[in-house]
């Protein structure tokens, strides 16, 4: 129990900062939804094609915004050297890695509340069933996991903003194919059962690299 | 114990080892009686430090940044200790107040502040004094002073030799990341140590 409230505490006190700055969710947020917009005018969307890119290019959206709102998150750790001042706390590394990416999760769920209504409004599909909550989840807790040990080791290069797009992007791209299988499958109108094998691969992926994320995250953080 | 030498001599490395911010590279460290490496938590649990920032969050109010603080260390009363250690650093005034808007020697006070919330029984401080006027290190000489009067051990740098070699029992000086000199302070002369510094390149009293 007192680990999962460390857990909470740390998430909590991003939850804290992000409401007085509204930095994170905001640009996560804003970003996806400019990806999706730009897409509605580059492509002459009908019902039929809607349906078929339009999964593809929500969680393209939500990847690349991802990975800004990843970059703005860490960011402010460095300001005063935070992120060391949370080193000194007497609580293992990787609770800090399971607080930084809970709070990290938060962040994304949020932003994807408000994205997956411009979706459906935008390309004009159903979103709201069961299996892409859960895998909007599964997809979220695998971005999150991941983003934050690469968020953390791009943190301390100079071309950060360039790392960690490249080093993040091709290690979450088996959860961003079962995403957008399974989104395709809800706006296509197919039954969850034909996606069953896409929500088995989010759910291995999560659970690896929750596991890895939290043993790699100690070697990061010290120098 | 105070750390004497140059820039670039290891001082600050060595406290961020003490601290387990850096891992050392060979041989082995005990801080408290607990191993550095092994035993991390239990390290942090008894040791306080205030290094060069005061790795406060800015957008947080002194108040919430040592409550986060009290917690992480599971204190059990954390609003009384906060409100202890804030008075101790002359701060409690400005308790509500973001961190942004505070000047840089109350961030630093604050800074002391969550160093002792949990009353550690060793204390790291990397060159405290930087940026703290008069009364301000009047509070942080009381604080030392209690510490050392309670028992507990403070590894301290400065480049302020003389205030340094007042609060020492112990002098050591450092240079390109060896000892140089080890003595209790009542067996080494100013003199000793001004040698000790200026043989390891630069005169810094």
């Amino acid at each position: 129990m007192a680990a999962l409230t460390v857990i909470w505490v740390i998430a909590r006190k991003d939850l804290l900062l992000e409401a007085r700055n509204r930095d994170v969710i905001v640009t996560v947020a804003a970003f996806a939804l400019l990806v999706l917009a730009v897409f509605t005018l580059a492509v002459d969307l009908t019902p039929a094609n809607a349906r078929a890119v339009g999964p593809g290019v929500l969680w393209t959206g939500i990847a690349f915004a991802g990975v800004t709102g990843l970059t703005r998150a860490f960011a402010a750790e460095l300001e005063h050297d935070t992120l060391e001042g949370l080193m000194l706390a007497p609580v293992s590394r990787d609770l800090l890695f399971l607080g930084k990416a809970l709070g990290n999760f938060l962040f994304m769920a949020l932003a994807l509340a408000v994205i997956l209504p411009a979706f459906a409004v935008l390309f004009n599909v159903v979103v709201f069933r069961p299996e892409l909550i859960v895998m909007s989840v599964l997809a979220v807790a695998g971005f999150s996991a991941v983003g934050t040990v690469f968020a953390a080791i791009s943190a301390k290069v100079r071309a950060r903003e360039v790392m960690l797009p490249m080093l993040f992007l091709p290690v979450v791209a088996p959860l961003l194919m079962a995403a957008t299988e399974v989104t395709a499958g809800v706006t296509l109108g197919r039954s969850w059962r034909e996606s069953w094998e896409w929500f088995g691969l989010a759910a291995a992926f999560d659970g690896v690299f929750v596991v890895v994320s939290a043993v790699v995250f100690q070697f990061i953080l010290e120098d | 114990m105070v750390l004497l030498g140059p820039n670039g001599a290891g001082k600050t490395t060595l406290l961020r080892i003490l601290a387990t911010l850096t891992k050392h590279d060979a041989g082995s460290v005990t801080v408290n009686g607990f191993d550095a490496a092994a035993q991390g938590e239990l390290v942090r649990q008894t040791t306080g430090a205030v290094l060069h920032s005061h790795m406060l969050y800015a957008d947080l109010t002194a108040r919430e940044n040592l409550r986060f603080f009290a917690r992480l260390c599971r204190i059990s009363d954390p609003e009384r200790r906060i409100l202890e250690a804030a008075e101790r650093m002359q701060v409690a005034h400005r308790l509500d107040d973001r961190v942004r808007s505070l000047s840089h020697g109350l961030a630093k006070r604050v800074a002391l502040a969550r160093a002792l919330l949990h009353a550690p029984r060793l204390l790291l401080l990397d060159e405290a004094e930087a940026g703290l006027d008069q009364p301000a290190l009047k509070l942080l000489d009381g604080v030392l002073d209690e510490h050392k009067r309670d028992g507990r051990a403070v590894v301290m740098t400065t480049h302020q030799v003389e205030r340094g070699l007042e609060q020492a029992d112990r002098v050591v000086v450092i240079s390109h990341g060896r000892v140089v000199l080890d003595r209790p302070r009542s067996e080494v002369t100013n003199g000793e140590v001004t040698v000790a510094l200026g043989v390891s390149g630069e005169l810094t009293a």
